[in-house]
């Protein structure tokens, strides 16, 4: 029951940050990331067109997904970012773990000056703070 | 033509304190406070501290981070970000020294290198930061350098790189507060790593693994002064 993979998408699709989050997480390459990231961001908003029910929240398109070998579960800040995190099936928290891991994104790199808006992450401390939060809930 | 006249006499010093422009807006403010009843301009609140005000550190932590981002986007190169956060730190030291003078009714002013380093390290670091600074020693390498400790200065907490770069603001501040006094010096600050026993964490953060010293280089006549007082 572990987490695998963390990833962030800004709001114009484009990849922010990936990494594992345990040991059993499968290698993804480069390329492969940054292809889940930007076809996550576009299914994430044909679904907000195509769902049958408006939802009233503004922050609308995919929030979970349930497959046989894993579930990926997504958190939309009010900004347009996309936090994305699978696990294997029966891991439980992940709505918890990925408000926690929002609340350090913005600690750790909204806070930094020399962090400019939808680049690609390089910050250490919300590597740590990511690592942090895993050794809670791992 | 008179503004112009002015902004061309501070870019050429090394430090500048700000002219309060702002008084013409705090005018507004409060002419505007009267007629719409909205609280009292900070200028007309007593200087004594009624009741001692917290300000959140995400607050800062935010501030201070566009402050820094409108000095990155006006310089080319770090050490001229550093010196212009050092420029915007030592007008508060200036302020914050007559503050603290004034509110601790103190009799007498601080004539000695000790005993201002020991004010600036317990008593302006407690009214600015909440808490003392960690350690104030001289240096052994140098007769004329001493150091304040910092195991996690406000302007770092949420950085990940250029850490003594964001600290030249309370440099600056350092910087203000003995000039005030009478105490002419340069102040630098640096990054080295933590030990296991400075354990600064804020609650919600990762534990930091450096710490912040702000060197204190006195000029060379204070030096010759103190040493003539005994």
């Amino acid at each position: 029951m572990t987490f695998l993979h963390l990833f962030i998408v800004n709001k114009s699709g484009g990849l922010i940050h990936h990494r594992p989050l345990s040991k059993h997480a499968p290698h993804i390459g480069t390329n492969d990331w940054l292809r889940i990231g930007s076809t996550f961001h576009s299914l994430h908003a044909i679904a907000a067109e195509a769902s049958p029910v408006k939802s009233k929240h503004k922050n609308d398109g995919i929030e979970f997904i349930e497959a046989e070998g894993l579930i990926l579960c997504c958190f939309q800040t009010r900004t347009g970012i996309k936090f994305v995190i699978t696990a294997e099936p029966g891991t439980r928290n992940l709505q918890k773990v990925l408000r926690e891991i929002y609340v350090s994104y913005a600690d750790c790199t909204l806070k930094d000056p020399f962090y400019e808006l939808e680049m690609p992450i390089r910050c250490e401390l919300f590597t740590q703070a990511v690592d942090d939060i895993m050794r809670q809930y791992g | 033509n008179n503004r112009t006249r002015r902004r061309k006499q501070t870019k050429n010093q090394p430090y500048s304190i700000d002219n309060n422009k702002d008084l013409l807006l705090t005018f507004i403010a409060f002419k505007m406070s009267r007629q719409t009843a909205m609280p009292t301009s900070i200028l007309d609140r007593p200087l004594t501290r009624g009741r001692t005000e917290q300000v959140s550190l995400s607050a800062f932590g935010l501030m201070y981070s566009e402050l820094v981002q409108y000095h990155q986007n006006r310089v080319s190169s770090i050490p001229e970000l550093e010196r212009r956060l050092e420029s915007s730190g030592y007008g508060v030291g200036f302020k914050v020294l007559e503050l603290l003078a004034f509110r601790g009714r103190e009799a007498k002013r601080e004539t000695r290198i000790m005993s201002i380093l020991q004010f600036i390290s317990v008593t302006a670091w407690k009214s600015l930061f909440g808490k003392g600074a960690d350690s104030l020693e001289r240096s052994l390498d140098n007769a004329d350098e001493y150091m304040i400790f910092d195991n996690n200065p406000i302007t770092s907490t949420f950085l990940s790189s250029h850490k003594s770069s964001a600290d030249a603001y309370i440099s600056g501040i350092i910087a203000g507060i003995l000039e005030g006094a009478g105490f002419t010096a340069r102040v630098q600050a640096v990054c080295p790593s933590a030990d296991e026993g400075d354990a600064r964490g804020i609650i919600g953060l990762p534990r930091r693994k450096d710490k912040a010293v702000f060197v204190v280089k006195f000029a060379d006549k204070v030096l010759e002064r103190d040493a003539a007082l005994g």
